[in-house]
């Protein structure tokens, strides 16, 4: 059997970690149950992580990046901003139904529990990669003609907000269909308030 | 009597469309006398000549340096000669060519004003296509609006000295347009942080996110090579407005043109998304020193 190098025994234990966190909540999953799940000792943890905080933000940086690599697919596609929109909604919805504790997590853990985060968190520092890629997709769409110039905060939140809240509203079981047949709908909506007036 | 090495090079300063703007920047060269010492001024508008403009129009002399001085219009006369015969005799006669300021390096301001008509003798903006493509390897350009009386005696002292002028792709000196306005600057540390000025003048703050400062974009030595030996547009708080660069005069000039509030150009030789992340980075501190007055800020000791 192949030797599991340090690196991804370090994803094994961001996966297991990550389900934990958003099934249980941040302060009821403990250290041992983590190691528990991935199948090791507690000490051993610690060779990975020096605290369930460092964890904490290891994982929201690591959604970021898997996040921001994504995005960064279709920015780098050349085809207009309406189709890369619907492209980020399908990514973002596909996420929410194959791999849901990312998106969780972000939504349930890293918005709610915001003193886990204060130290070195704080601002940009652990989701830069996935605001800088939606920071490019907007500066492309304006400088194309096709997004209506406007403040940063005021597109990001009607884009972002939208998507998490029917994440959300689908994780408390409210929405009648599958998240996959809003997509079209909501996409267009996103682009129809952004699009240039 | 002289020698024939010790004949000092001779200068003819022409003006074709311009505002005198780099002949004024010249006469506040600090050591003006000593470098017009080294120099036969055949020709100049505003200092003591050899020559008699006429004879200059007449195309009967020879001069080491042409300088040119303003944008080229093809079908401007001065007195009853077109300058563009005046401006084919001595590029072909001389030795050396100087484009000086903008409008003669790339068609500047003049160009704006009639884009299909007027150019730079060299550069149609960053294009290879003015009217003295033939002598190109004469050509040096000073651009600037104006240019800083330094740039051009310190091309004319290397000239003097025998020594060859390296220039760029866009004919500039590398000496003087390697670096960029934005180095030197005394706001590079709120350039660092991100901590903009909110108003045009004030003392603190950087000028690249909200009054259109241009100098990470602009090849100078503006904050090297002082004005008047003491200052910078971007030192007492007017954003530079990119004068030496090919695109100039662009619009809107003391406003940053953004895209969602992301800035439109960002640092030369930077991708978008490094800067992006670095300046997210940043911008997520908040620095006291930096957010206020300079003087009000009391530190502990
Ligand atoms: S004001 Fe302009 S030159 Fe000065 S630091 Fe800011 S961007 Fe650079
Ligand atoms: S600071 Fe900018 S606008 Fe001002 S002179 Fe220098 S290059 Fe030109």
């Amino acid at each position: 059997m192949a030797r599991i190098t340090k690196q991804e025994r370090r994803v094994s234990i961001i996966l297991a970690a990550l389900k934990l966190f958003s099934e249980k909540g941040f302060y009821i999953t403990t250290i041992p149950d983590i190691a528990k799940k991935v199948g090791m000792s507690v000490g051993n943890f610690y060779n990975y992580f020096t605290s369930k905080d460092a964890l904490a933000k290891e994982l929201i940086m690591y959604i970021s990046e898997y996040l921001g690599k994504s995005i960064r697919e279709i920015n780098d596609k050349d085809i207009p901003t309406e189709e890369k929109i619907y492209e980020i909604v399908s990514m973002y919805f596909n996420m929410a139904d194959e791999r849901p504790e990312m998106i969780e997590y972000f939504l349930r853990v890293y918005l709610s529990n915001r003193e886990v985060f204060e130290d070195g968190c704080e601002g940009m520092l652990c989701v830069s990669a996935f605001v800088t890629e939606m920071m490019m997709f907007f500066d492309n769409g304006v400088e194309r003609g096709e997004l209506h110039n406007q403040d940063f905060f005021s597109a990001f939140g009607l884009f972002m907000g939208y998507l998490g809240g029917m994440v959300f509203l689908f994780g408390e079981k409210i929405l009648p269909e599958p998240l996959e047949w809003y997509k079209e709908s909501i996409s267009q909506n996103i682009y129809n308030a952004l699009k240039t007036r | 009597m002289h020698s024939k090495q010790d004949k000092k090079p001779s200068i003819i300063w022409f003006q074709g469309l311009t505002c005198n703007g780099n002949t004024h920047s010249f006469l506040n060269l600090e050591n003006l006398k000593n470098l017009l010492d080294k120099f036969e001024i055949l020709s100049h508008p505003s200092l003591p000549s050899t020559q008699n403009f006429n004879t200059v129009l007449s195309c009967t002399l020879e001069c080491d340096i042409f300088i040119f001085e303003g944008a080229y219009d093809p079908l401007m006369k001065r007195n009853d000669t077109l300058v563009s015969k005046i401006v084919e005799y001595y590029a072909k006669s001389t030795k050396h060519i100087i484009a000086l300021g903008s409008c003669a390096s790339f068609g500047g301001l003049f160009k704006a004003s009639a884009p299909d008509r007027n150019s730079g003798l060299l550069f149609n903006e960053q294009e290879k296509s003015g009217p003295l493509l033939k002598y190109e390897s004469k050509v040096i350009n000073i651009s600037g609006c104006p240019i800083h009386p330094e740039w051009l005696a310190y091309t004319l002292h290397m000239i003097a000295k025998g020594r060859e002028v390296e220039i760029n792709k866009l004919h500039r000196p590398i000496e003087l347009y390697s670096t960029l306005a934005h180095h030197g600057c005394t706001r590079n540390e709120y350039f660092e942080w991100k901590v903009d000025a909110d108003d045009f003048g004030e003392k603190e703050g950087c000028l690249y996110y909200k009054q259109g400062c241009r100098a990470p974009m602009t090849h100078s030595s503006c904050n090297k090579i002082l004005w008047n030996e003491v200052s910078s547009k971007t030192r007492v708080g007017t954003p530079c407005f990119g004068c030496t660069e090919p695109d100039f005069p662009r619009q809107n000039l003391f406003a940053t043109k953004t895209n969602m509030s992301i800035p439109e150009d960002v640092p030369i030789g930077i991708a978008k998304r490094s800067y992006l992340t670095m300046a997210g980075i940043a911008k997520t501190f908040h620095i006291k020193r930096l957010e206020g007055k300079l003087i009000d800020y009391k530190t502990a000791d």
